[in-house]
């Protein structure tokens, strides 16, 4: 029995050891990443290649949700603020929601799923088919060729994304409450417009869509620099990137928004 | 300069973990030659590439390429290093996102400032050694096998290196394909002086090509000798390798228990 709760013990023990070695790992990869990312940003070209395949393939899948996103949010508005008789409130309503919260959350949540997770299977599968392993052996740095192009590529597409997604969200606040449902336009766009603050609504939600950008392209390209190069490893990698991803953008939106809105009223 | 043997291993072991992989190899290998090494699966050839390469250190032991000893370069010296030697992998290892004349041109674009206009040449030039100019605007995806494997010769030979390392060059390849890449790497090694270390298990096809045979089994170097003499060689080992004969030294089974024993068949015929 003893022996029992002792190997129970020393397996916990060996759990966290390897989850804390594995995040010592990956901050070491990250810091690398950074430093090395002189030749991406001298040759910017490798870095515009990406953001084609990050950026401006992602579009389609964001404008779409963006623009339900924002279709939904003006019907539910309108349902719930029509009954304290303030349904002009709905532009409001979009608006906030999807600059503080929706826009940033649900744009980066759609990212990992869609460029994330096709940045790791890339990064895999050059691995396990030994792509770059002769890259080395060129006297070429993956991390500097491969690895941090997509990772300044990712950065800088999220917040981009994130604010089409805005963007396009109110569009569709806007279909549903003023040209479905018919509230007054004037008062839709006019508070709106009194009620959204640049510093406190716009800029804090860039700064969260910036963190969720570096969050998930991280975790995108480590997990697949770390693939075991198998078939197995750079599915299950991929898999990791997905379910990573989405728990750092939750876990990080909440902390950000602890910070940016305690005092709101 | 380069002295006149490109490589001296001397002493080289090397173990992952506890297990040893290569035990106490010497090996010399001289400018301008093709040299094989054969061996088993799992014999520890491509560790010993690897090794040359600088991408493993040696436990003990040395491997010296041009005069340097590999393991004790720093990163920059390694990559600097690095630039006089190549490697073609088994699979060929090309740039799946790029097209076949970036492939090639890769290695021109990331380590020197030569205009464009003169990479286009070079390129179409090495190309043109392998056979392939006409395939320059494809993707390593339209690529057969065979093609795929010399278009990334033609990538290894894109700054002209001191040694070319292959590893199982000739794996997968039909026929034609087969005798087509092992003749481009006795040309392509005489019209450059280059050196080029030749890992394969494929006995029949490197013996047409190759001055120099090593054997590997088991972590050491079992024989050597040239095509002449391997073919000529009564050792068991070299023997059965070189007639690819089903059991000798190398045994067919895998160690087990005794057969009726894992059989349960112990005792119930008494």
């Amino acid at each position: 029995m003893p022996k029992r709760i002792v190997a129970g013990i020393q397996s916990v023990g060996h759990r966290v050891i390897d989850s804390i070695w594995r995040l010592g790992y990956a901050s070491r990869f990250f810091l690398l990443t950074l430093i090395k990312s002189g030749t991406s940003l001298r040759r910017f070209t490798l870095v515009i290649r990406e953001l084609y395949f990050t950026g401006v393939q992602s579009l389609i899948i964001i404008l779409v949700s963006g623009l339900f996103v924002g279709m939904v949010l003006g019907l539910q508005g309108f349902e719930t603020l029509q009954r304290y008789g303030a349904e002009s409130a709905v532009g409001t309503m979009v608006a906030l929601s999807l600059l503080r919260e929706l826009g940033p959350v649900v744009s980066a949540l759609l990212f990992a799923s869609r460029a994330g997770s096709a940045i790791t299977a890339e990064i895999g599968l050059m691995k396990a088919t030994e792509q770059l392993a002769a890259m080395e052996m060129m006297a070429v740095d993956p991390i500097a060729r491969v690895v941090a192009p997509r990772f300044w590529a990712g950065v800088i597409s999220m917040p981009l994304l994130a604010a089409l997604f805005s963007a396009i969200g109110v569009y569709g606040g806007y279909l549903v409450a003023v040209i479905l449902i018919g509230v007054d336009e004037g008062s839709f766009w006019s508070q709106m417009q009194n009620a959204v603050d640049f510093h406190y609504d716009v800029v804090n939600g860039i700064i969260k869509t910036c963190v969720f950008g570096i969050a998930v392209t991280a975790i995108a390209v480590f997990e697949g620099y770390d693939a075991a190069p198998t078939a197995e490893g750079v599915s299950g990698a991929t898999t990791r990137t997905v379910v990573t991803s989405s728990l750092a953008i939750l876990g990080l939106d909440f902390i950000l928004t602890s910070f940016m809105f305690r005092g709101m009223g | 300069m380069v002295p006149e043997s490109l490589i001296e291993i001397e002493g080289l072991n090397f173990s992952y973990g506890q297990r040893p992989i290569l035990k106490g190899i010497d090996m010399t290998m001289g400018q301008g030659k093709v040299i094989a090494i054969m061996g088993g699966s799992g014999s520890g050839k491509t560790t010993l590439l690897r090794l040359i390469g600088g991408a493993v250190r040696p436990t003990s032991g040395y491997v010296k390429v041009a005069g340097e000893v590999v393991h004790k370069l720093k990163r920059d010296e390694l990559f600097r290093i690095r630039r006089k030697m190549s490697m073609l992998f088994q699979f060929g290892a090309l740039f799946t996102d790029l097209s076949v004349f970036d492939n090639v041109a890769f290695q021109m674009r990331e380590h020197t400032d030569l205009p464009e206009s003169m990479i286009r040449d070079l390129v179409l030039m090495k190309l043109q050694a392998v056979g392939l100019r006409g395939a320059h605007e494809l993707m390593p995806g339209q690529l057969s096998g065979g093609m795929a494997r010399r278009v990334a010769l033609a990538r290894s030979i894109a700054l002209d290196p001191l040694l070319i390392m292959y590893d199982e060059p000739f794996t997968g390849l039909d026929p034609i394909s087969l005798t087509v890449v092992g003749s481009l790497i006795r040309r392509l090694t005489d019209a450059l002086g280059m050196t080029s270390i030749v890992v394969t298990h494929d006995v029949q096809e490197s013996l047409k090509i190759v001055d120099y045979v090593y054997f590997i089994a088991d972590g050491v170097i079992a024989a050597h000798g040239t095509p002449d003499e391997v073919r000529r060689s009564v050792a068991p080992f070299v023997h059965q390798f070189v007639h690819g004969e089903e059991d000798g030294p190398v045994s067919f089974h895998y160690p087990a228990r005794p057969y009726a024993q894992d059989l349960k068949l112990e005792g119930s015929f008494a």
